[in-house]
């Protein structure tokens, strides 16, 4: 059998390496099928990552902001059907509303067809419940910045762990009151802000208070309001990696999103089926029905599509961005421990 | 901040959630992405690398023979795009040119340690760029590295000892025996065993396949013990039964590349493509390019504690650095400025000199000229006085001759005449 060689001929680059020269990138790569001579064994490589990844084990992180009382807690129970949220891990139900944006983040690991998930849900109690709101998002970025640091002095160390822990927010699920009117001052401040330094995903809450038709408009005039305060929420046009990605992503921007959601953690039975939802006196409003709300499409979304992708666009985008903001302030220098500032101090 | 979760509790799932999807998604973007491998091929000039690699991967890669008159070793790269399914490999081969065909082979290994160091630089030069394109970054760092020993029977030879002691720390080495169809079947057994305790004895660090993931750890257990693998490479297809073959044909039999019996080539073709890539790819990028990134650092003066164990960090090294960088240049510029003060002074004085001397030697001049002037002046003075003097001698002379001549004709001629005499 013959070879199947490409028109373009491999220049040989011969090289006398010598000390920090230029690393051997060789010239035009020549294309060969191999699938025509013979089975080699490397789309085995697709299995052995598989199952490397499979040992390792996935970090995700997932933040929600919302004014309290929009279920975010039981959504976020709803999205990965367990007691994941603050309110379900020994927290006082009967909290008082705190005068102040808190920053709350558990961990729980969960399990799932031999895939094991730290989950991390952090929670923004206090946001927006104020008086005055001013610059009440300032806390939340200063978290979000915070995770980035931490990653990069873990990364910037000689010795570095051989997995860097990932705390960094992956996802930052936004909820909007269902008004039916518009977007408030402080929807469009927050996700103006953090738009830039994390994926924002805007859901709007409690659905089952809006008709059909009211919620198509909404969502309209929403998506309007969102583009015309040039507010970019993920998957963000810019981060579409090829035409598939921009067909798939281009749907989800234009129709789908913001997805308007139901959240339960109550099962009832409904047509001989046990299915999760809200009882009412007029019905069952069934969360996973898609007739009924788009919590399914969320679900599939965040968890069973883009998922990873999330991650990477926080890791090889917004991580990306920090570091070289950081290193840019710094006159390209890497940043330094706030511990070392204050163990000086006390030393001097 | 309140954070939760350190030893995190396992929550139990009251329902499908779908993030058992999740290495597919991995899977999937790293797919779309395409791979990266790369070989390098240490070994004599005619042991057969090219052609083994022609055999492992079936194709017939670009080159030419190599000759023996290389006066020093080099290495030759070319990049492959192959495709199987729907894996994309972008294939790396570098083979090294002229290996143990010199007659001192003291320096040989330093070639192919600064190309695989080379290749961590690049990594690292862009790893530590403000903007960076990681995710895109082309990975020419070398994940396997095949060392061909020649097959004499006997043992190691020192060169191979010498260079593999400076590889196994920068790469994983998988030793492989060439030709081995030169071998006994007797004789290739002792063969591996002396080579595998000289490799011990010496403390040479060779690539083990890892059998920590319970799918694998049997096979990978088993293929540790048949190192190094006894292989034989050959692109001829020969008809053998009623199938088509890669085979070597000798007058006494036919070596058959892909029986077990006859040699190792199908275990290294699966040890090194369809079990162990993934981990020799992590393997190069967490231990090896690890341990460079940490000694290049460390020789460029950074650390992460000092001595008295208080955590450092890079920047107040590079502050440190800088400062005292700056601190050097100043002095520099400073004594730079005093030298051109110094030399500017000395010239001045110089200048000055040179002016007196000039003002000096117009003056003698001028003295000198006056003097001279006055010499000429008396001179022509005295001159005059004489030639004032000459003409009343002679007016008075005339005169006396004008009145003798009144007085006495002829007498005052034969005076006159006398007196001319």
């Amino acid at each position: 059998a013959g070879p199947v060689e490409s028109k373009n001929e491999a220049a040989m680059s011969e090289l006398v390496p010598e000390p920090r020269q230029k690393p051997a990138v060789p010239m035009k790569p020549m294309g060969i099928n191999a699938s025509l001579l013979g089975y080699i064994g490397i789309d085995t490589i697709i299995e052995q990552m598989r199952k490397k990844t499979m040992k390792t084990g996935f970090d995700f992180n997932i933040m929600v902001v919302g004014q309290s009382g929009l279920g975010k807690s039981t959504l976020v129970n709803t999205l990965f059907k367990s007691q994941v949220s603050r309110k379900s891990s020994g927290w006082n139900r009967e909290e008082k509303i705190p005068k102040t944006v808190e920053i709350k983040a558990i961990g729980h690991v969960i399990e799932e067809g031999g895939v094991k998930m730290k989950l991390t849900v952090i929670d923004t109690p206090g946001f927006g419940d104020q008086i005055n709101n001013e610059n009440c998002w300032e806390p939340i970025e200063k978290y979000i910045n915070e995770q980035y640091e931490k990653f990069l002095k873990e990364e910037v160390n000689i010795a570095r762990k051989k997995r860097i822990p990932d705390t960094r927010v992956h996802c930052c699920l936004y909820f909007i009151s269902p008004t039916g009117h518009s977007l408030r001052p402080l929807d469009l401040e927050f996700m103006k802000h953090l738009s830039k330094v994390v994926n924002i995903i805007p859901v709007i809450a409690k659905a089952d208070t809006m008709t059909l038709e009211e919620k198509t408009e909404f969502k309209q005039r929403v998506r309007k309001e969102l583009e015309v305060n040039g507010i970019e929420f993920y998957p963000q046009k810019e981060f579409d990696e090829d035409l598939e990605d921009k067909t798939e992503n281009d749907k989800i921007r234009q129709e789908s999103m913001p997805f308007a959601v139901v959240g339960s953690d109550k099962e009832y039975q409904v047509n001989g089926k046990r299915v999760l939802g809200r009882k009412t006196p007029w019905g069952i409003i069934e969360v996973e029905n898609l007739s009924h709300c788009e919590f399914a499409l969320l679900r599939d979304f965040v968890i069973r599509t883009h998922l990873q992708d999330l991650k990477e666009v926080t890791h090889n985008i917004h991580y990306e961005t920090y570091r070289a903001k950081r290193l840019n302030d710094n006159g390209g220098l890497p940043p330094m421990t706030v511990e070392t500032e204050e163990n000086h101090e006390s030393n001097l | 901040i309140v954070f939760q979760g350190e030893g995190c509790r396992t929550v139990p799932l009251s329902g499908h959630v779908g993030f058992d999807s999740l290495p597919d998604q991995l899977v999937n973007k790293s797919v779309n992405h395409g791979f990266c491998f790369n070989i390098l091929c240490v070994g004599e000039t005619g042991l057969g690398k090219s052609t083994l690699m022609d055999t492992l991967f079936n194709t017939k890669f670009e080159g030419d023979p190599a000759s023996h008159s290389q006066p020093g070793v080099q290495l030759k790269s070319n990049t492959y795009d192959l495709q199987e399914s729907n894996v994309n490999l972008k294939l790396t081969i570098v083979s090294t040119v002229g290996f143990g065909d010199q007659i001192n082979k003291e320096d040989s290994y330093k070639p192919i340690v600064e190309f695989i160091d080379a290749q961590f630089e690049a990594y690292l030069q862009e790893e530590l760029k403000i903007r960076r394109v990681l995710h895109n970054y082309h990975d020419t760092r070398i994940h396997a590295c095949l060392y061909f020993i020649a097959p004499t029977g006997h043992s190691l030879k020192s060169l191979d000892l010498v260079t593999m002691k400076k590889l196994d720390s920068k790469v994983n080495i998988i030793p492989i025996i060439a030709k081995s169809d030169a071998i006994s079947k007797s004789e290739l057994t002792k063969f591996k065993i002396k080579i595998t305790s000289e490799l011990v004895s010496n403390g040479v660090q060779i690539y083990q396949f890892p059998t920590d993931d319970e799918s694998v750890a049997e096979i990978n257990g088993t293929m540790n013990a048949h190192l190094p693998f006894a292989v034989i490479g050959s692109t001829e297809e020969l008809k053998i039964g009623n199938k088509m073959m890669k085979a070597r044909q000798y007058p006494w039999g036919t070596v058959q590349v892909e029986n077990e019996a006859h040699c190792d080539f199908v275990k290294l073709r699966e040890m090194l493509i369809r079990v162990n890539m993934e981990d020799l790819r992590e393997q190069t990028h967490t231990r090896h390019y690890e341990l460079y990134r940490r000694c290049k650092l460390e020789e460029m003066g950074f650390k992460d504690t000092d001595p008295d164990s208080k955590p450092f960090s890079l920047q107040e090294t590079y502050e440190a650095k800088r400062n005292e960088f700056l601190g050097e240049l100043q002095k520099k510029e400073e004594a730079m400025r005093q030298m051109f003060v110094q030399r500017v002074k000395e010239k001045e004085a110089e200048l000055k000199e040179a002016e007196k001397e000039l003002h000096e030697k117009f003056d003698r001049l001028k003295k000198l000229h006056q003097d001279e002037k006055k010499k000429l002046e008396d001179k022509k003075k005295s001159l005059d006085d004489e030639v004032n003097a000459f003409k009343q001698r002679k007016t008075a002379a005339e005169l006396l001759q004008s009145q003798a001549q009144q007085a006495g004709g002829s007498q005052t001629l034969k005076r006159d005449k006398e007196r001319k005499k």
